[in-house]
């Protein structure tokens, strides 16, 4: 049943990320890569991960998805402006589908499996995901925390300074 | 592990047949009279100038720039409110480190006048 659904969702996202490169319109590809974020939300919660899933819905399908469309707009592309490069098409191709066959072999070679952390599935289950990234956050990861706010001030005067006319 | 988002598959389910069925049945339903005023791009009762793909101000980015910086800091808080009673006091200094400089950074956004509409 998991098997499935996690079948549907992948396919879902690899035809939504194949419809954001090869939309004609940038709106569409940005509608498309919304669907790649849902999608991605769902691997989230199919981890034990809820409360990462919602950010992703909140963050990026919600906010960083406007920053897209604006962008978009502001640089005004037209619709028919793309130019196709089939040579080009074909030797991405080659490159990806020999980096594929090649991904693919070293994983069903290697059995080397990676030490197991102190955060089990099962304890995330019992202590809950979005209390154990908080506990993570605000005890052991104090100065990154707060450094983040700083960061966010930077950016909200970097975009007053770049977007305002009058300042 | 699936069981327990069944309720949130099945809405999803709900709003994209209603979806559905709401479209299907106003094309098959609704009288199709296709006359050029009709069919014109809906621009709030003006005609229709130009194209809708045109270059937009800069100010509709600003505002949606701050949201979404305002909108990761409402981020940070979620944890924050689960673990609330745990951290305690060292918890309350901590997150209010956090928002007294965002803070400043609304203060100065407002000061500018780049929430306002000009």
């Amino acid at each position: 049943m998991e098997t499935l659904f996690f079948a549907i969702i992948t396919l879902v996202a690899i035809v939504s990320a194949i419809l954001v490169i090869s939309c004609k319109n940038p709106i569409n590809s940005a509608l498309a890569l919304v669907m790649t974020f849902f999608c991605l939300a769902t691997y989230y919660v199919m981890l034990d991960a809820p409360f990462m899933a919602a950010i992703q819905v909140m963050v990026y399908a919600g906010a960083i998805m406007v920053l897209i469309v604006f962008t978009i707009m502001l640089l005004n592309i037209r619709v028919d402006a793309t130019k196709k490069h089939s040579h080009k098409i074909l030797l991405g191709s080659i490159i990806g589908f020999f980096t594929l066959i090649n991904t693919v072999y070293i994983l069903m070679k290697s059995h080397a499996a990676a030490p197991t952390g102190p955060f089990t599935g099962d304890m995330i289950k019992q202590i809950g995901h979005t209390e154990l990234i908080g506990q993570e956050m605000f005890t052991k990861f104090l100065l990154p925390f707060e450094i983040t706010s700083i960061l966010l001030l930077v950016a909200i005067v970097g975009a007053v300074i770049l977007a305002k006319k009058k300042l | 592990m699936l069981g327990t988002y069944l309720p949130i598959l099945l809405v999803v389910l709900i709003a994209i047949i209603f979806g559905l069925v709401a479209l299907t049945f106003s094309s098959l339903i609704g009288p199709k009279k296709k006359t050029a005023l009709k069919l014109s791009p809906y621009e709030s009762g003006c005609a229709p100038v130009g194209t809708a793909r045109e270059r937009f101000s800069i100010k509709f980015y600003l505002i949606a720039m701050l949201f979404i910086l305002f909108d990761i800091e409402a981020v940070f808080l979620y944890p924050w409110a689960i673990l609330y009673k745990k951290l305690g006091v060292f918890g309350l200094v901590e997150m209010g480190v956090f928002v007294v400089i965002l803070f400043v950074g609304y203060i100065y956004v407002w000061k500018k006048g780049a929430l306002e509409w000009e």
